[in-house]
């Protein structure tokens, strides 16, 4: 926490969620510098995907500011913040079933139209070369996601991996700011995870990324920065080297093992 | 005209799905040349010529059928996008049908100056501004409470002509005589013919526009919400805005049918928008296909003419006038359950998959 405000992407601060009288986050604060990736961990229950809700406008905190580029977002809801700039991938992919590859990627790139509410409705003015924009670009994401042959499918009849695929397809075709990815390894082979990994690298190029994961190979090999949530409590935050090296974290989180050992540490001391 | 959901669906369920093709194939692109508006209002041009000339060589029987069709096909149509596209279940698609109708005849009552378009543009309006309103006020209802509060609608609106009988007529409704053919078109076309006219222009035009909004950005951000709400938000969809918009235009579209209807029949009574009619537009919808406005088209016909031949049926064999009533209902729920049972996506389902089957797999 070198830099100050206005460097920060994305800044959450004093973030509390309470569920009645389960306190889900209690007083969490991160910050995402540009095109930087931060790692969101922490055992089963610790708040990460509670956290990711709040960042995503899905779920109203309870306390906290979340600060956008130096201000407030320009509205609370998740389309405006989508809209914004923030995408984000779900655990369990929530690709629309009913609609084509290419209609899901195209659906992710609709913050890209420059066409008003009139066009939206007329289908005049802007709107056809927005559609022929966003058509290009999203063919262009699949392309670049390798699943260019599937663009006519339905994706509930591609194999898991592709799937995920065309989620982060669907999430990246809008030139997002930020890329929230909720647990992208889920399910994943090991080749399939080092490709992933190298994808994400290449994200952030373009943009900052946050990710919630449980396979601590990918989270280690990726992440510029690490927040430990424990029982909805930052515990440490830093680099790998230093998030590792944390005695906090290796009692609350990683245990007596030296490996990813997700959600059977929670009553460690602490 | 039809919405992109359902070929596609079919196409990529159909066998040889992998030989889809690269999506830029030169027949992709020669249909995204033109705009979509000037592509659906072409197409409406080609569609009203054909009925035109449907009606030169036919009666003036099957003109007044013709029309029923028309208004039919835009009412069910209207309730295509919003159920089909936006995935809300209305109960109450007949109510706006009957906002439609009472706004065209009194508007000839009270107003008799006015020229038709003039008519079917404030009928527009009208249902349009009671669209908002009942989308406004169930926009966050979903499935059976949805259908349940529409369903108010349907009941309850009828009962406003008893309760406002002096202007609204109580159960006799309100009749009107509405012109027929301009002078210099007397010799062309009867009464009923232009009357039909009259109505196939409108419905060509509304369904213009109803495909041009299905098949553009507005018609994927209702598909992307009727899929997963949560994902659509997150792809940047108003959901709320984007489902009261679904529900005024299909209010819109339904309404013009019923003001159509009030036009060619010259009478709006409350006995012909019951829930009866409502729950007839809903199952004609999942009979002709959902997720296509051809469907509209097949659900229409055949609610049409499915009344006019079980009537014929019944007074042919001599049945007492409570079976002649009830024969339709029942021809129509014998056919609903057998098309859902051979075709479960509907006759514009099994249309397109027909075609699918009988085109060469390298042209695809």
């Amino acid at each position: 926490m070198t830099t100050t405000a206005a460097d920060h992407l994305l800044r959450a601060d004093g973030v509390t969620v309470r569920f009645g009288g389960l306190t889900a986050l209690d007083d969490v604060g991160l910050q995402v510098a540009p095109g930087s990736v931060v790692g969101l961990i922490g055992p089963n229950g610790a708040g990460k995907t509670t956290l990711f809700n709040v960042l995503s406008g899905v779920l109203r905190p309870t306390a906290g500011t979340i600060t956008w580029k130096g201000a407030p977002p320009p509205g609370r809801r998740p389309h405006h913040l989508a809209r914004a700039g923030i995408a984000r991938t779900f655990q369990g992919l929530n690709l629309f079933p009913m609609m084509t590859v290419l209609d899901n990627v195209v659906a992710g790139a609709d913050r890209l139209a420059a066409g008003g509410a009139f066009s939206l409705i007329s289908g005049l003015g802007r709107h056809h070369r927005d559609e022929r924009e966003l058509r290009a670009r999203a063919l262009a994401a699949l392309e670049g996601f390798g699943i260019a042959e599937h663009a006519h499918r339905l994706p509930g009849t591609l194999p898991y991996g592709l799937q995920k695929q065309v989620a982060l397809a669907r999430a990246c075709v809008g030139e997002p700011e930020l890329l929230l990815l909720d647990e992208p390894a889920s399910g994943l082979s090991g080749t399939q995870i080092d490709a992933l990994a190298e994808q994400i690298r290449g994200f952030s190029r373009d943009m900052a990324v946050v990710l919630v994961e449980h396979h601590m190979d990918l989270v280690m090999r990726v992440c510029d920065r690490i927040v430990v949530l424990d029982f909805g409590r930052v515990i440490s935050t830093g680099t790998p080297e230093e998030v590792q090296a944390d005695p906090l974290v290796t009692r609350a989180y990683l245990g007596a093992s030296d490996d990813a050992a997700p959600g059977h540490t929670n009553g460690a001391p602490r | 005209m039809s919405s992109p959901t359902g070929k596609s669906a079919e196409r990529a369920t159909g066998p040889g799905a992998h030989a889809a093709g690269s999506p830029d194939t030169p027949r992709g692109r020669s249909r995204r040349t033109l705009p979509s508006p000037l592509r659906h209002l072409l197409f409406a041009a080609l569609g009203l010529a054909a009925v035109t000339g449907l009606l030169l060589v036919t009666g003036d029987l099957t003109a007044l059928r013709l029309a029923a069709v028309g208004y039919t096909m835009l009412a069910v149509a209207g309730l295509q996008l919003l159920v089909g596209g936006s995935g809300q279940v209305s109960l109450g698609h007949g109510a706006f049908m009957m906002i439609g109708a009472y706004t065209m005849t009194l508007l000839v009552l009270h107003q008799p100056m006015l020229p038709i378009a003039a008519n079917l543009l404030i009928i527009v309006a009208v249902s349009a501004v009671a669209g908002i309103a009942v989308g406004a006020a169930t926009a966050r209802l979903h499935g059976p409470y949805l259908a349940g509060a529409t369903l108010i609608l349907a009941v309850g609106l009828p009962g406003l002509t008893h309760r406002y009988h002096e202007f609204l007529g109580g159960s006799n409704g309100l009749n009107i005589r509405t012109a027929g053919a301009p002078p210099f078109l007397q010799g062309v076309f009867t009464d009923s013919e232009w009357k039909a006219l009259v109505v196939w222009t409108t419905v060509v035009i509304g369904l213009a526009v109803l495909a041009t909004i299905s098949s553009g950005r507005l018609g994927r951000r209702m598909r992307s919400l009727r899929d997963d709400e949560t994902a659509a938000a997150m792809a940047g969809v108003p959901v709320g805005k984007t489902k009261v918009v679904a529900f005024v235009i299909a209010s819109a579209a339904g309404g013009l049918g019923g003001g159509l209807q009030a036009y060619v029949l010259g009478t709006a009574t409350p006995s012909s928008f019951t829930l009866v009619l409502s729950l007839t537009l809903l199952a004609a919808l999942v009979f002709g296909g959902i997720g296509s406005l051809w469907g509209a088209l097949w659900a229409a016909v055949t609610v049409v003419y499915l009344q006019i031949w079980a009537t014929d049926l019944a007074r042919s064999l001599e049945l007492g006038r409570n079976v002649e009533n009830n024969l339709p209902v029942v021809f129509f729920g014998i056919v609903l359950i057998l098309v859902l049972r051979f075709w479960p996506l509907g006759l514009h389902g099994a249309l397109t998959r027909l075609g699918a089957r009988l085109r060469p797999p390298t042209t695809r």
